[in-house]
């Protein structure tokens, strides 16, 4: 499904240049439900906008679904990340002037479904998401929880491969996250890959495979196996980090 | 503002080429002079005079339309019943009608026939009829001119003049009783010509045969006097097509002003919106469906803007038409009291139809060009640039 063969990343700020990705190899099945985790600066987030398509890579390759995404137009990546990427973000990303179905009915605008068809489309899955009723509101009028489940609805509706979240609860109540966890999981059950960026310990040991990334390199693969294990270590990490407090 | 700019410069030239329209814009005359270089022997200083025959020569010259002798009669007192006044006849013959654009108010012109069975008929101008006749019917009546009684069978009117105190009858008429030769005055003729360089080489040719006929040097400016209406017109439209040249430029600057100022705050918009066009080229949006939807936007505001101006615009031209026509309206009833209007040089300061349709289009192409480099930045813009959190 997806194949990254030493991926090599980095930016340019004016005299120096940053390294951020320093030849990440990594393979994810179709139907995996994965968290990529890290402190900042290790290149995470990079790593979701090479995976979304939205940023270019200097070296190594990347295969999606079969096809090498390399050098490609900026028309055929739009079309790639229409076809097969959904996305979703920390703060929403909703368009504040459109209500909550027309959000949702975007990404059919660009693949070029009637505007009847569209709206009917995006009815269908916000009900699944249970904001039926909320269909005609603005997104100003809607809790962060709705916001983010009509954000899932509009990263849904084209079909895609993949869901790429990046910090999805990074802005809800706990309580709030683990619905969005939930529904993330059901996606996952339907076969869709997800694949989420987060800092929460407690939200990546939801999914089945943890990439610990660590200064631009894959530090450590945690699959679901190994999760107990990981929660355990998670908290002793947390005892340690205590420590010093009382010190 | 370019349709307010656009309409006064039609006004402009629709009055001056109304005022032209007054004669055929086509009209030549010609009239007799002295010569003033010495020819085949002969010594300068030697009148020349038109007759009859010069007048089927001129005829014959290629390019030449149509002509007419004129033996004017000066002051010539008109009477009927107790009414009398003195007003100058031309003794003419029918083409005249066309070299001057006579309108007939009633009745008709002089015709063929009364050139030939030498009718002793008359057309007087429509002032004349009002100071002989007063509101009673004039057609059909006799006139004494002169002494000599003439039967009236047209009433005329010059366009664009306000007096209209000529009378004409027929050349042959006129000669044989008050005359008594077959001299003329002046030739009036139309020529067939479009251009400048046309309407001057049948000046020339005319030159020619006329100098052959009366010896003196077709050179000879003082020989024959000339008036050529269609150069004189042609002079007169181009500075006009000038002045028009030159009011489009100051309207294609306002226009480019205006491009401007949409551009700037398109910029802006698309600023504003740089969050909400990476989310949609992040959905899946290609640049060109961006820039598709940044020019559309800017192609709204010019319309809708141009519009707006294109409106009140044309609402000015019409109120100041009407104030104008008002104006007018006043103007030839002083005249017609026997005061004296001058000519207006403005006239009906409107656009037509084709020039709004022309500007609309105009506004469509304005706002593509207003949005084009905005939209182009819309495009650059980096998703993931546009979606770091603030």
């Amino acid at each position: 499904m997806i194949r990254l063969n030493n991926i090599n990343k980095s930016y340019v700020m004016g005299s120096n240049s940053l390294h951020v990705l320093k030849g990440i190899d990594l393979h994810i099945e179709q139907g995996d439900f994965v968290s990529i985790m890290g402190s900042s600066g290790s290149g995470k987030s990079t790593l979701l906008n090479i995976l979304g398509m939205l940023d270019n890579y200097d070296s190594g390759t990347y295969h999606l679904s079969g096809n090498l995404i390399q050098n490609m137009s900026e028309k055929k990546a739009a079309q790639y990340r229409n076809d097969l990427v959904g996305f979703i973000f920390q703060s929403f990303n909703l368009i504040s002037f459109k209500n909550a179905m027309e959000n949702v009915a975007l990404p059919l605008y660009y693949k070029g479904v009637p505007r009847k068809k569209r709206n009917q489309i995006a009815l269908e899955y916000l009900e699944k998401l249970g904001l039926k009723d909320w269909a005609t509101h603005m997104p100003n009028e809607m809790s962060g929880g709705q916001k983010q489940r009509v954000a899932i609805a509009r990263a849904l509706i084209s079909q895609p491969k993949i869901i790429l979240a990046d910090e999805p609860t990074g802005a809800l109540d706990s309580a709030t996250s683990y619905e969005v966890m939930d529904i993330l999981k059901k996606v996952n059950d339907d076969g869709i890959t997800v694949i989420i960026v987060t800092h929460e310990h407690d939200i990546a040991a939801m999914t089945n495979q943890i990439i610990r990334l660590k200064d631009g390199l894959i530090h450590e693969i945690i699959r679901n196996g190994e999760l107990k294990q990981f929660k355990k270590e998670y908290t002793h990490g947390l005892e340690a980090a205590q420590i010093p407090s009382y010190v | 503002m370019l349709m307010i700019l656009l309409g006064s410069g039609n006004g402009l030239s629709n009055g001056v080429a109304a005022n032209f329209m007054n004669d055929a814009v086509n009209a030549m005359w010609i009239w007799r002079g002295e010569t003033t270089i010495p020819y085949e022997g002969m010594k300068s200083g030697r009148p020349i005079q038109f007759h009859n025959d010069d007048q089927e020569i001129v005829q014959k010259v290629p390019g030449v339309g149509v002509s007419s002798g004129r033996y004017f009669m000066g002051n010539t007192r008109y009477s009927y019943l107790k009414e009398s006044g003195e007003y100058t006849t031309i003794t003419c013959q029918p083409a005249l009608k066309d070299v001057e654009n006579l309108i007939l108010n009633e009745g008709r012109f002089i015709n063929d026939l009364d050139i030939i069975q030498k009718r002793k008929v008359v057309v007087i101008g429509a002032d004349i009829k009002t100071a002989l006749f007063k509101d009673s019917v004039a057609l059909g009546e006799y006139v004494n001119v002169n002494m000599v009684p003439f039967k009236v069978v047209g009433i005329c009117a010059e366009p664009g003049s306000t007096q209209n105190r000529n009378a004409y009858m027929p050349l042959s008429t006129a000669q044989m009783i008050f005359s008594g030769s077959n001299k003329l005055h002046n030739l009036a003729l139309t020529i067939n010509a479009t251009t400048l360089e046309e309407s001057q080489a049948i000046e020339e040719q005319i030159r020619n045969v006329l100098g052959k006929q009366h010896k003196f040097d077709p050179k000879d400016e003082g020989a024959i006097g000339l008036y050529n209406k269609l150069e004189n017109y042609i002079q007169t439209m181009k500075i006009f097509q000038a002045i028009k040249i030159f009011i489009w430029i100051i309207g294609i600057g306002t226009l480019i002003a205006g491009i401007v100022g949409v551009s700037n705050i398109m910029l802006i918009v698309v600023k504003e919106r740089t969050k909400e066009i990476g989310i949609r080229k992040a959905i899946g949006a290609s640049p060109s469906s961006v820039i598709g939807l940044i020019l559309l936007e800017s192609i709204m505001i010019t319309t809708i803007a141009g519009y707006i101006g294109l409106v009140l615009g044309t609402g000015l031209m019409e109120m100041i038409n009407y104030f104008m026509m008002q104006g007018a309206e006043a103007a030839a009833a002083a005249a017609a009291n026997g005061g004296e209007r001058g000519e207006s040089i403005f006239l009906n300061p409107t656009v037509d139809i084709n020039i709004a349709i022309y500007s609309t289009l105009l506004l469509i192409v304005a706002g593509a060009i207003a949005g084009y480099i905005p939209a182009k930045r819309a495009a650059s813009i980096k998703p993931i640039v546009a979606l770091r959190d603030e």
